[in-house]
């Protein structure tokens, strides 16, 4: 089975830094700077911070994440509704969670409806968000995600994006699980 | 005429945004209600007059497309404007929605103003 991409890796890159850029400026009025790209394997180096994290399905499948710590998430609620943040610092609550998934939701989504123009039509599920400190997520599958580091301000926020060919999947489901396990 | 209008996102906050965007809009609003999916959608629709549906496509449970399709069904509901506001720009999807009825697109990211200009053409 091949797994090879019929989109090369700049594609995927503009892609994603296009829907950022787009999200981050539309509804947070916040501007990001994209940094080089990278692909890294799969590994099980504990992490910290928010990760929010959406399937993708079709003939081609995968996952999307937006990883960035807390400080960063709150900042990303503050703006996204116009208001102060009652989580403590270096803290985050329910309702910054809330903020940072539909944040994933529209940035992952756009890079999808970009993907489909070639991919074929993908199904996405809803966003999981995960906080925490010293915790390990573990992808399914070997292959390497594709890394896109941005800046704000001081703040950091990867974008990463794996996608793997599945051409016996032909039925898109809804609500499909996250081929990610988390572990503390 | 008062727009009384529904706001059907899992997400809160942007429940809360669409919610900021219409009490800011030069717009004659009624009241405003929520539902976090379809479902919840169909029972808020049951026990309140609604004049116009925002609805997100990507929900659990019950999601925007399907809640289009139930509505549709029901006479009494199926001249209720519903306009998806949604991360989902494909094709398909556009098509899926514009096929069961729904009476207009935003796609998210969205500004202000093209909410309220989506809304100016309902009243």
């Amino acid at each position: 089975m091949s797994n090879v991409l019929p989109l090369d890796q700049e594609t995927i890159v503009k892609a994603i830094q296009s829907a950022t850029a787009e999200v981050f400026g539309m509804m947070l009025n916040l501007e990001v700077a994209s940094e080089p790209a990278y692909t890294e394997l799969p590994s099980s180096r504990p992490t910290d911070g928010v990760i929010a994290l959406l399937g993708l399905a079709g003939q081609w499948m995968g996952s999307g994440i937006i990883q960035c710590d807390a400080g960063f998430a709150r900042t990303i609620y503050m703006h996204m509704l116009s208001t102060d943040c009652a989580a403590g610092e270096d803290s985050v609550d329910g309702e910054v969670l809330d903020a940072v998934a539909e944040l994933a939701n529209m940035v992952i989504g756009n890079v999808k409806n970009t993907l489909e123009e070639t991919l074929g039509p993908m199904g996405m599920s809803v966003p999981t968000v995960v906080f925490g400190r010293n915790f390990t997520t573990r992808a399914m599958g070997s292959d390497p995600w594709i890394v896109v580091p941005f800046k704000c301000g001081d703040a950091q926020l990867l974008v990463k994006l794996y996608l793997r060919h599945s051409p016996e999947n032909t039925e898109i489901r809804r609500g499909f699980t996250l081929h990610r396990e988390f572990s503390v | 005429m008062l727009l009384d209008v529904l706001i059907v996102d899992d997400s809160a906050a942007i429940r809360k945004i669409l919610q900021r965007v219409l009490n800011q809009a030069e717009i004659p609003l009624g009241e405003i209600y929520e539902a976090s999916d379809g479902v919840e959608a169909l029972k808020v629709l049951g026990s309140q007059k609604v004049s116009l549906v925002l609805a997100d496509i990507n929900m659990p449970n019950m999601d925007g497309l399907q809640f289009l399709r139930k509505l549709k069904e029901e006479p009494q509901f199926d001249t209720l404007p519903v306009i998806m506001v949604t991360t989902e720009g494909g094709q398909a999807k556009v098509m899926a929605a514009a096929e069961l009825g729904a009476a207009g697109y935003i796609r998210k990211p969205f500004t202000a103003d093209q909410i309220r200009h989506t809304l100016s053409s309902f009243l």
